[in-house]
């Protein structure tokens, strides 16, 4: 999961660099097409703990996100912002209880069903905010974004420099959320989500209480959606329906996937490729999904590592490639990784 | 996932071919057993009564078998194949257009059925043997990302071909009346249609999985895969049918689901997600499991909608969470 040596880290060090330097050089509307992309990565980061860390596959992680975005438009009177340190935490604690909840149901089921029990989950908090009036209805509703403030004392900042601040604090928080995951890993806890993602019979055999693991493992996971929820939020100022649907959520597993299933940094690339593979489909054609479809379905196909896979494609290798079979390869690949 | 609103006149929105006639003469009975708008019930005009009731009984009914031509594909798919086809709400959209495309052109929503089913086992067959088979050892993540991708891929195929427009699609003209029922109470006959179809497909599909060869041949398939390689019977083959039909199947649903709910975009995706609750709770690989489930879901979908429009979107999750606590592996699903 986490890079080995210190070219891994210099080349960490080096991307956050450049991402850090980015706003020097590129027009505003770059700035903002960046803070979505991080945000994007900050939701799929929070998903690769359960999908590449623990081996679970949940297709309703958007829920949670999107949840925390209606917590901010619900906590934030019309027409005045309210602190970020105040809607952030609120924000996180709201995705966190909801995670507990349907985490503390859908862990008992595993495999399909967990997938389409965390899928119905989604629906059903989807259809909370879709059916209600409770943000907004279908149509979604706009909000007083939150604001750089401690207390009385308010970040001054004018309508140009705001995309700039909150470009900022969305790197600040993912790099954070990078460094407490790789944290998190390293530790006895993050030992025993790989043990279960490899062999859960065994470490329940080694006498821990593998429900409870998972379950933290979803809570956390929850709360750093949250975290992304949040800042969506923040970032464009208005909620709608679509952010907690299953189209979010799978595009999360996409942006995993592109990136590479076996480390922490997988999920970050792919977000920022899928964004930018975004952008540029729809800047040639009018059909991004078109473009977007054939991509994803080209990496399902030849890449099951991701595009960090890449070198290990057959054009690339001289020794005739056996292909993994299927089931025995990734995850063995994985074991070790 | 736009919202469907299943009108009793059995006809989408857009007037249908030299009907007006008998919309005028409906149209009072119409109003007074739709299900009330929500300005309406503010007014306090909402009370249960009998044939409004009834209706919404028989919408249940039929929406519930609609579900069950969707999900048995899905079950049988996952259940021999281990396959999670998010593609299958894309089959049902196609089956869709195809009644749509076959009405336009050549005037009857019959003759999309043939056409419905020829094109359901063809496609099945083509993605089966191009894709899927490449797909049935790779682990859950990457089935649901390819078919994803496909659903991106088919929706937009549709967007090319057709455009993005609702359209209506004619009620066939053999059933474009109403059977009375009560004194002041009759109900689509095209409803009674599809509901009679749907029973003879189930009928059908049952009879072909419980007392022929093939039948037991699947079941076996799904319950002990490698016996059956075993026994030197040819998966590819088993495979190669299980797909086709349950293509076939959702295309069919699509078909006779036109007239009823219009054709619109990604029109597939409320019907797929649906069906994977249906799949849940019955179990999966269980078609007899997805049927009653079907029904039931179709029922408290339907009832909801028309009772309590506010929280039915809710409704069908709710029971299923509380079927999960209840029994893990669905109502009718073996515990493993």
């Amino acid at each position: 999961m986490l890079p080995r040596g210190s070219g891994g880290i210099v080349a960490l060090g080096l991307g956050a660099a450049l991402l850090a330097v980015l706003p020097l050089f590129v027009s505003s509307y770059y700035v903002e097409l960046g803070t979505y992309a991080l945000i994007s990565a900050m939701l799929a980061l929070s998903l690769q703990l359960l999908v590449g860390c623990t081996g679970l596959v949940s297709l309703g992680h958007a829920a949670f996100y999107g949840l925390a975005a209606y917590t901010v438009y619900l906590v934030t009177p019309a027409n005045v912002g309210r602190s970020i340190l105040l809607t952030l935490p609120l924000a996180m604690l709201v995705a966190a209880l909801a995670a507990l909840l349907v985490g503390a149901l859908s862990l008992r089921t595993r495999g399909f069903f967990f997938l389409m029990v965390t899928l119905a989950f989604g629906q059903m908090l989807f259809f909370l905010f879709h059916d209600t009036k409770l943000g907004g209805g279908t149509d979604g509703a706009y909000l007083a974004r939150p604001l750089l403030a401690i207390a009385d004392w308010q970040l001054p900042l004018t309508r140009r420099q705001r995309p700039y601040a909150v470009y900022y604090v969305a790197l600040a928080l993912l790099t954070l959320m990078y460094v407490g995951l790789a944290l998190l890993l390293r530790s006895l806890f993050g030992r025993v989500l790989e043990g279960i993602r490899v062999n859960e019979h065994r470490m329940q055999a080694l006498g821990f209480n593998t429900y409870r693991y998972k379950l933290a493992a979803f809570v956390i996971a929850g709360l750093l959606a949250g975290v992304a929820g949040h800042m969506w939020a923040m970032h464009r100022g208005f909620v709608n329906p679509e952010l907690l649907g299953w189209h979010r959520s799978a595009e999360a597993l996409l942006m995993i996937l592109l990136g590479g299933l076996t480390t922490l940094h997988g999920p970050i690339i792919g977000a920022l490729a899928y964004t930018a593979l975004g952008e540029v489909a729809q800047s040639i054609t009018e059909r991004k999904l078109l473009v977007e479809g054939l991509v994803v379905l080209a990496v399902v196909i030849a890449l099951p590592k991701g595009l960090s896979g890449i070198g290990q494609l057959r054009i690339f290798r001289r020794t005739a490639a056996t292909a993994p079979t299927a089931k025995a390869g990734p995850a063995e690949a994985r074991a070790d990784g | 996932m736009a919202p469907f609103s299943p009108s009793l006149t059995g006809r989408g929105f857009g007037v249908a071919r030299g009907s007006h006639a008998r919309q005028a003469t409906l149209l009072p009975l119409t109003l007074a057993l739709s299900p009330p708008k929500s300005g309406e019930r503010e007014h306090g005009q909402c009370h249960m009564d009998f044939p409004g009731l009834l209706a919404q009984l028989l919408n249940g009914v039929q929406y519930g078998l609609l579900l069950f031509l969707i999900a048995s594909g899905l079950t049988l798919i996952f259940g021999v194949m281990g396959i999670i086809n998010l593609a299958h709400g894309s089959m049902f959209m196609i089956g869709a257009y195809v009644a749509y495309l076959v009405a336009r052109q050549w005037g009857s929503v019959w003759l999309a059925l043939p056409v419905a089913f020829l094109g359901g086992v063809l496609l099945g067959l083509v993605l089966e043997r191009g894709l899927f088979r490449y797909f049935y050892a790779r682990e859950h993540l990457d089935q649901v990302l390819l078919t994803f991708a496909l659903i991106l891929l088919f929706e937009e195929a549709r967007s090319l071909i057709i455009g993005n427009d609702f359209y209506s699609v004619p009620v066939p003209a053999l059933f474009d009346f109403s059977v009375p029922i009560t004194a002041g109470f009759s109900y689509s006959a095209y409803r009674f249609a599809v509901i009679a179809i749907c029973l003879a497909l189930a009928l059908a599909l049952f009879w072909w999985i419980e007392r022929t060869r093939a039948g037991a041949i699947i079941r076996a398939a799904a319950e002990q895969p490698e016996m059956v390689d075993v026994l030197g019977i040819d998966a590819r083959r088993v495979h190669m049918t299980v797909f086709a039909i349950g293509t076939a199947l959702a295309l069919i649903a699509g078909v006779l689901a036109a007239p009823l709910y219009s054709v619109y975009p990604n029109m597939g995706d409320g019907f797929l997600i649906i069906s994977f609750v249906v799949v849940v709770i019955g179990g999966l690989g269980s078609v007899s499991g997805a049927f009653w489930s079907a029904l039931m879901i179709g029922l408290v979908d339907t009832l909801g909608k028309a009772y309590v429009p506010k929280l039915a979107g809710l409704a069908v999750y709710v029971l299923m969470a509380f079927v999960l606590i209840w029994r893990p592996s669905g109502l009718f699903g073996q515990r493993s």
